[in-house]
């Protein structure tokens, strides 16, 4: 079993910096329409999911909503496969049939990329479920953004986890919006993580730009749940740097607040972090930027030159034996 | 008449029905300060105030069960939804509420609410956001449904949907929001009744009965046809639900000969119900049996090739029509 504090935080600070270059450069493919349908970027909330990885195993289960990119990446899926289903094509994480809002990867404990706000959270319960079922000591990590918390989904999974005991972290990945809608405009409570008191379930806060904090935090709970399974709640927060999608200018809010996110960048400040400490030097920042962009511009050129899934397979993923009704 | 978008039609059907009603609110998610996902809303909370459009958090299940109990008191509410996909999330209010509260309660309580919304697929938006809910409503006895394909229609059959006694689905469509067509002046009023098709091309050789999406599609595949010496009538169903039998079988009638284009699955899909209903009643009418073009049995899958075969098309409607003519 790899312990935590052994994840390599330069590591970290590369799967960061490979999020970052990935997700700019989705951007850029989709206005060049080589990506299609919807596409929500990550871009600014990179600490959360790298700082939750970063506490776990690779066979602990992570389950996520549409904004997806980083938590399969996060998850060891190739910036290849990535790129390929963003393009549609057969090499994608989901062959090119889910698309940005469907990343799936079954061998790396992926388990979606789920489009409907709230519906993948009792998915998400069900997993921690057959964690306890087969006596493991696995964990499930549950990410979902603040305009889940007001669905009926979300309130039902988190009863059920409390009620059967199970080994879930609910991440809640504040970005104090949903499209348009802020957080003070959709929720009655004064903060999120008061919504896990109501099911008895443990909550704290946790800075989503700093990533030694996510990671301490989570690692922590995680640490208590491997010993007796247990629900958990952490509401992370963070910020979108982009719009909800591409299409949307995000003119609800202001310059001067995306500023002062900026301004507080989690790349920079684990950068920053391990400058100080005399873990990383500038050489070698630029070292793994230039790698992480070379990744990128080489899925893309992986992702067009990939074929699509051939027609007459059409009807093969309807049911699992292929057979047409 | 003027040329005004189909999303600018909506926009002044529920300017007018909020003018005129006090009792009719707007709710959904982004309706108000966003203006609507898709700008249907654009406006109105400008207009209106926040009293009457309202935002509402990712609570489907809630807002529309809201609704439902609002109606039950006797206010009007026109419920969006972002898209038809998410009102599954809300399936049981609008499947089990919505409809049910009439018969239930020996008709104490009638249900005048307006659900509304983009339907049907889009654009690559994948398995998840690209149903074509017609099918699941329409086997719910209680509700209406009505599928406007145009900016007329859709003025038209909203203000009728928002004016009923019951709960009406008003089916929109992504793709159909920004195209423009003839409609009367805001000063005549509009109101185009549910149960109603209209023909929208006239034709002798073969009827091609659509509605929603599938109209321009037919439409188009009309003006190919004509080419090949193949006239073409098309019919627009504009309501799935009540389903207006009459102009179906009077151009049954004419032509002899059937092609049903829709947007939903085969299975069991509207299509599948027209049919039976032809065949019924206007057996002998017929030449050829009754084809349908419709998407493909399986969930929607992101690749755009794919996702293109899997929809209905030109070819696949050519085809059809080729077919049921013996061409
Ligand atoms: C049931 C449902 N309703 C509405 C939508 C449309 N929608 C997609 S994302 C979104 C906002 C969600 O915001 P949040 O949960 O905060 O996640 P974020 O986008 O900030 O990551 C909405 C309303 C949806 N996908 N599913
Ligand atoms: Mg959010």
């Amino acid at each position: 079993m790899q312990s935590v504090e052994q994840r390599d935080e330069v590591e970290m600070l590369s799967l960061m910096l490979l999020i970052r270059r990935f997700e700019e450069r989705a951007s850029q493919q989709y206005q060049a329409q080589k990506i299609g349908g919807f596409c929500h970027l990550y871009i600014g909330q990179e600490a959360v999911v790298a700082g939750a990885i970063a506490a776990v195993r690779d066979d602990d289960y992570v389950i996520t909503a549409y904004r997806d990119h980083a938590h399969a990446l996060a998850r060891g899926t190739s910036a290849d496969a990535c790129m390929a289903e963003l393009f549609g094509k057969e090499a994608g994480c989901s062959r090119g049939l889910g698309g940005s809002m469907h990343f799936f990867n079954r061998q790396n404990h992926m388990y979606g990329g789920h489009a409907i706000v709230g519906a993948h959270v009792p998915l998400a319960v069900g997993l921690a479920f057959a964690i306890k079922y087969r006596g493991e000591d696995r964990v499930t990590l549950c990410f979902f953004g603040d305009g889940a918390i007001n669905q009926g989904s979300f309130h039902e999974a988190l009863n059920l986890a409390a009620l059967f005991k199970l080994p879930i972290v609910f991440i809640c990945e504040n970005n104090l919006f949903a499209m348009g809608t802020s957080v003070k405009r959709s929720t009655s409570l004064k903060q999120i993580v008061d919504r896990a008191e109501g099911y008895d379930i443990p909550g704290e806060i946790v800075d989503g730009m700093n990533f030694r904090e996510v990671r301490d935090k989570i690692a922590e709970i995680v640490h208590s749940i491997r010993k007796e399974p247990h629900p958990a709640f952490v509401e992370i927060r963070t910020y979108r740097y982009r719009g909800h999608s591409m299409s949307d200018p995000a003119s609800y809010r202001t310059k001067q607040e995306l500023e002062k996110y900026r301004l507080d960048d989690p790349i920079t400040r684990l950068r920053a972090q391990l400058t100080r400490e005399g873990k990383l030097t500038n050489e070698q920042f630029d070292q793994i930027d230039k790698h992480a962009k070379e990744t990128v511009l080489a899925s893309v050129k992986f992702a067009e030159k990939s074929p699509e899934l051939p027609l007459d397979k059409l009807y093969d993923y309807t049911y699992a034996n292929g057979a047409k009704p | 008449m003027r040329e005004i978008t189909y999303r600018q039609a909506l926009n002044e059907a529920l300017a007018e029905e909020l003018e005129r009603d006090p009792d009719v609110f707007l709710m959904g998610e982004e309706v108000a300060e966003y203006n609507g996902a898709y700008k249907v809303s654009q406006g109105l909370l400008e207009r209106f105030g926040p009293r009457r459009i309202i935002d509402t958090p990712i609570s489907e299940n809630g807002f529309a069960g809201l609704g439902v109990g609002a109606a039950m008191v006797g206010l009007r509410p026109i419920i969006e939804f972002m898209t038809f996909s998410f009102s599954l999330v809300a399936f049981d209010q609008v499947v089990n509420n919505a409809p049910n509260m009439f018969t239930m309660s020996g008709g104490q309580f009638n249900i005048p609410i307006t659900f509304r919304g983009p339907n049907g697929p889009a654009h690559q938006l994948g398995a998840t956001h690209s149903h074509a809910t017609e099918p699941l409503y329409a086997n719910s006895p209680g509700l209406k449904i009505c599928t406007p394909a145009t900016p007329r229609d859709a003025k038209g059959l909203l203000k009728t949907a928002v004016r009923d006694n019951n709960p009406v689905l008003v089916l929109e469509a992504e793709l159909l929001y920004s195209s423009k067509g003839m409609v009367e002046p805001p000063d005549e009023e509009l109101l185009i009744p549910l149960g109603r098709a209209e023909v929208k091309r006239e034709g002798s050789d073969v009827s091609i009965i659509c509605y929603a999406q599938t109209v321009r599609l037919a439409l188009a595949t009309a003006a190919k046809l004509e080419e090949e010496d193949i006239s073409a009538e098309i019919v627009d169903l504009r309501s799935i639900k009540p389903l207006d039998e009459k102009a179906i079988f009077d151009s049954v009638a004419k032509t002899h000969r059937v092609v049903i284009v829709e947007q939903d699955r085969p299975f069991c899909g509207v299509g599948a119900e027209v049919c039976y209903r032809i065949q019924k009643n206007v057996f002998d009418e017929l030449d050829a049996p009754i084809l349908r073009v419709s998407q493909e049995d399986v969930p929607m899958p992101y690749n755009e090739r794919l996702e293109k075969a899997v929809l209905p098309n030109a070819d696949k409607l050519i085809a059809a029509v080729k077919k049921v003519c013996y061409a």
